[in-house]
C-alpha cells in the first residue's frame, strides 16, 4: 500500500499581495480628503432628503392634500365655542353712527374670532367721517366690543350747494341739511376753509363781543379770513395775526362805536395802515358837510 | 545644470507650501524596508517637559502616522523593479495615511544607493562694495568651479560649508561683514540620474508630489550624531540592508558622503548559502541568533535550521551558534573594512575628532561594538536616532535613523545652493533686477 502524502492534497494558495491596487489606493486617499468627507457626511444626506422632499411635494395632489388637512385642523380649532363671537357691542356712538358702523362691518354672527381681522375692521370703521378713533377687542364671553370716540362737530362749512359739519381739526363729520338744524354752531365759508378751522375757532372766540351781529367767516383765496357782519359789513383780516387784528377792531368798536356807523369795510390787511371804506350814504353826507364848511353849494 | 537648479527650487517651494498646509510625508526607500511617516507641523516649536527641546527643530512637528512594509523591487538602495517598488510604496503610504487619518500630498524621500560621490568646490570673488550682500554670496557660489562629474549624474546636495572673508575663515554667515575678498567652500554630492528619475516616477505613480529628496547617509548623520559630534567632526555609518552609507560631518556640515554597496542583506545571503536554507529563514536566524564575536558558550548553543523537504535528516539539521557567527563575521568585517577604506580615502584621519557612529538596521548585530573598534578605530559607538514626538516605539530603533533624519531635514533644512539668490548676471538681459543694478552702479 502506498500512502498518499497529506500535504499534497491542497497546494498552498498563492500569497495575497499586501499592496493595495491603484484604484483602492486612490479611493482611500479620496476618502481621507477632508472636503470629500464633509461632502459625504453632510452634503449627501442633506441632498438626498432635499431631493426626497422635492419629489414628494412636487405632486399637486399631495400639495392639495396637505393644504386641505391644514385647513381642516385650523377649522376644527377655530370653531370651538371658546373662540366663537356671537354679537357686536358698540360703545360711545350715537344710534345713527352705530347703524352706520353695522352697515360697513358686514359680519355674520356667530363667527370664529380666528376669522375676524380686527386691524382691517378697525381701518374700515375709522374711515367713517364721524369716527375719531375706535378700539376693537373680543371679550372672553364672545362679544366683539367696539369702543368708539365720535368726532364732535364744531363748525359749519358752507359749500356752494350744501352744508357740512366739521370738527375742531377741520375733519368732516357729517352733512347738514339746513343751517337752522344746528344754529348753535358758527359758520364758515370759502374754498379751503376746512384747512384753517382751528384759526377760525380762535377768531370766533375772539369775536364774542360781536356775537349778535356776526354772520360768519369767509376764507379768501385760501389764505386769510373775512369776518362778515350783518348789514354787509366786513372786516378784512391779515394772513398773520388775524386774531390780534380782530381784537384791535373790537377794541376800536367798543371805544368809538365803529361798527355801528355806516362803514362797509374795515380793512386790516395792512397792519400799519388800517383802512375804512364808508357806505355810499355816509360818503354823500361827508361831501355835503365838507361843502357847507367851505361855503360852497353842494350839487 | 539650470534645469536641476530649477527643479530643486521648485521642490523647496513645494516643501514650504506643504509645511504651510501642515502635513507632509517622509518616505525612506530602503533595500530591506520602506518606511513612511506622516508629520504634522503645528507652528513654532514649544518646549515639552519630557526633555525634547527645540534643538534641531524637532519639536515643531509631530509624527501622526507611521508605517513600515517589507521592501520589494529595491536592490542596493536603488529601484530595481518599478512596479514592485511602486506597490511597496503604496502599501506603506496607505497604512501611514490610515493611521494619521489624513491625506498626504507631498512627500520627501531618501534613498541610500545611486553611488553618491562627493566633491569639494571652492570659489572666490572680489567684493564690489566692502560690505557682503546677498548678491555677493550668490556670486561667490556661482564662482565655484563645477567639476566634470559625468553625463548621467545629478547634483543631490550642494551645501556651502564654509565662507572666508579676506584672512578670516570659518564664517557661518558672512552677510553684512566688511572685507575685500569673499571665498567659499561648497560640498557637492552627485548621484546617478536614472535612480532619482525612477524613484520620482514611482512616487508620481502614487499620486504624490515629490517635495524634496535627500541622501540617506546625510539624513542618518543628521539624526544620529549628537551636536558636539557634528561640530567637532564625526562619521556616521548607516548600515542598511543593501548598502552602507558613510557621511562625515564637521562644523555641523556634511563634508563627505559615500556608500558601500554591501549591507545586511548580503549577510543573510551568506547565511542562506552557507547553511543551505531559504533566504527568509536565514534572515530570521540572523535576527534571532546572529552575532560577530564567538565565545565558548556559542559552541554549545545549537540552532535548529529546519526545512520542509520531507527528508527527516535534512529537516532536522542544527548548527551551533559559533558556526553562524563564523559565516556572518567575515562579511561584516568586509563591510567595515570597505568603510575604513572609504574613510581613509576621504581623509577622515585628519579630522580633529575620530568619532564613528554606527547606525542602521545592520548595526544591531550583537557584538558589533566589539568588532568595529578593531577595524574603525577606538571611538566607535552604536547610535540610535534622536527622539521625536509621536514616533511609535517600534520605529525608534537604529533602523529608522534615516526616517528620523529626514523628519529633521524637513523641519530644519540646511541651506543649499539653490536656496540662495541667483546672481544678477545670470538673470535674463531684460529683467527688472538687472535694470536696478545698472541704476545703482551708475548713480
Amino acid at each position: 500500500m502506498q500512502q498518499v502524502a497529506a500535504n499534497t492534497a491542497a497546494p498552498a494558495a498563492p500569497r495575497r499581495d499586501p499592496a493595495p491596487s491603484r484604484w483602492s489606493y486612490r479611493l482611500h486617499r479620496l476618502w481621507l480628503t477632508p472636503l470629500f468627507r464633509l461632502l459625504l457626511r453632510v452634503g449627501l444626506p442633506m441632498g438626498a432628503s432635499l431631493a426626497l422632499a422635492v419629489w414628494y411635494l412636487g405632486d399637486p395632489a399631495t400639495q392639495q392634500q396637505i393644504i386641505d388637512k391644514v385647513a381642516e385642523i385650523r377649522r376644527s380649532v377655530a370653531e370651538r365655542p371658546e373662540f366663537m363671537v356671537r354679537l357686536m357691542a358698540i360703545d360711545g356712538a350715537s344710534d345713527e353712527l352705530g347703524d352706520d358702523i353695522r352697515e360697513v362691518l358686514p359680519v355674520d354672527f356667530p363667527v370664529s374670532s380666528f376669522d375676524l381681522e380686527l386691524d382691517q375692521m378697525r381701518g374700515v370703521v375709522e374711515e367713517l367721517d364721524a369716527v375719531a378713533s375706535v378700539d376693537l377687542r373680543i371679550r372672553p364671553d364672545g362679544i366683539l366690543q367696539l369702543a368708539v370716540i365720535e368726532r364732535i362737530p364744531q363748525i359749519i362749512w358752507r359749500l356752494t350747494e350744501d352744508l357740512e359739519l366739521l370738527d375742531a381739526e377741520g375733519r368732516r363729520v357729517a352733512a347738514l341739511a339746513h343751517r337752522m338744524h344746528r344754529f348753535d354752531l358758527p359758520l364758515i365759508a370759502g374754498e379751503g376753509a376746512d384747512a384753517a378751522v382751528p384759526e377760525a375757532l380762535a377768531l370766533f372766540a375772539a369775536a364774542a363781543p360781536l356775537e349778535p351781529r356776526l354772520r360768519g367767516l369767509v376764507r379768501m383765496g385760501e389764505r386769510r379770513w373775512d369776518v362778515v357782519l350783518d348789514r354787509g359789513q366786513r372786516i378784512l383780516l391779515p394772513e398773520q395775526g388775524a386774531v390780534a387784528a380782530l381784537e384791535q377792531v373790537i377794541a376800536l368798536d367798543q371805544a368809538q362805536d365803529l361798527l355801528a356807523r355806516d362803514i362797509a369795510v374795515v380793512d386790516m390787511r395792512n397792519g400799519r395802515r388800517p383802512t375804512l371804506r364808508m357806505g355810499a350814504v355816509a360818503v354823500t353826507e361827508l361831501h355835503k358837510i365838507k361843502a357847507i364848511e367851505l361855503g360852497e353849494n353842494y350839487r | 545644470m539650470t534645469e536641476l537648479y530649477q527643479s530643486q527650487r521648485a521642490m523647496r517651494n513645494m516643501r514650504k507650501a506643504a509645511m504651510q498646509r501642515g502635513v507632509i510625508a517622509i518616505l525612506d526607500v530602503g533595500t530591506s524596508k520602506i518606511a513612511c511617516l506622516v508629520l504634522r507641523f503645528d507652528g513654532p516649536g514649544r518646549m515639552t517637559d519630557d526633555g525634547v527641546g527645540s534643538l534641531a527643530g524637532q519639536s515643531s512637528f509631530r509624527i501622526i502616522g507611521a508605517a513600515t512594509t517589507r521592501s520589494r523591487g529595491v536592490r542596493f538602495g536603488e529601484v530595481d523593479a518599478m512596479n514592485e517598488t511602486e506597490r511597496a510604496i503604496r502599501t506603506a503610504v496607505q497604512a501611514a495615511q490610515k493611521m494619521a487619518n489624513t491625506r498626504v500630498d507631498h512627500v520627501i524621500a531618501c534613498f541610500s544607493g545611486a553611488q553618491p560621490r562627493s566633491y569639494g568646490l571652492d570659489g572666490a570673488i572680489d567684493l564690489h562694495d566692502t560690505v557682503v550682500t546677498e548678491q555677493d554670496v550668490a556670486r561667490v557660489l556661482a564662482a565655484c568651479d563645477l567639476p566634470d562629474y559625468g553625463e548621467a549624474r545629478e547634483v543631490l546636495h550642494a551645501q556651502p560649508v564654509n565662507f572666508a572673508l579676506d584672512h578670516r575663515s570659518g564664517l557661518g554667515d558672512p552677510r553684512g561683514q566688511i572685507g575685500n575678498r569673499l571665498a567659499c567652500d561648497l560640498h557637492l554630492l552627485t548621484i546617478d540620474m536614472d535612480v532619482v528619475q525612477n524613484l520620482a516616477y514611482c512616487i508620481k505613480r502614487c499620486d504624490m508630489e515629490l517635495a524634496g529628496i535627500a541622501s540617506s547617509a546625510y539624513v542618518s548623520g543628521v539624526s544620529c550624531l549628537v551636536e558636539d559630534e557634528q561640530e567637532l567632526g564625526a562619521a556616521c555609518i548607516d548600515m542598511g540592508g543593501g548598502s552602507t552609507g558613510i557621511s562625515i560631518f564637521i562644523k555641523k556640515h556634511m563634508i563627505y558622503a559615500d556608500s558601500v554597496r554591501m549591507g545586511g542583506d548580503h549577510v543573510s545571503q551568506d547565511i542562506s548559502k552557507g547553511l543551505q536554507v531559504p533566504l527568509g529563514v536565514a534572515e530570521r536566524i540572523k535576527t534571532f541568533y546572529g552575532g560577530v564575536v564567538a565565545t565558548g558558550m556559542d559552541d554549545r548553543e545549537m540552532i535548529e535550521i529546519g526545512g520542509d523537504t520531507g527528508d527527516w535528516e535534512h529537516d532536522r539539521r542544527t548548527v551551533s551558534r559559533s558556526e553562524l557567527i563564523g559565516i556572518m563575521k567575515p562579511r561584516v568585517e568586509e563591510i567595515l573594512e570597505e568603510v575604513r577604506e572609504r574613510l581613509d580615502g576621504a581623509g577622515f584621519e585628519h579630522l580633529p575628532s575620530q568619532q564613528i557612529v554606527l547606525t542602521g538596521g545592520a548595526s544591531q548585530i550583537p557584538g558589533l561594538d566589539g568588532l568595529a573598534p578593531k577595524i574603525l578605530g577606538n571611538q566607535v559607538r552604536i547610535g540610535r536616532p534622536l527622539r521625536v514626538q509621536g514616533l511609535p516605539q517600534a520605529a525608534t530603533g537604529s533602523a529608522f535613523a534615516s526616517c528620523v533624519g529626514l523628519c529633521l531635514f524637513a523641519a530644519h533644512p540646511q541651506d543649499e545652493w539653490w536656496d540662495f539668490e541667483t546672481p544678477i548676471e545670470r538673470y535674463p538681459a531684460r529683467s527688472l533686477r538687472r535694470a536696478m543694478k545698472w541704476f545703482r552702479d551708475n548713480w
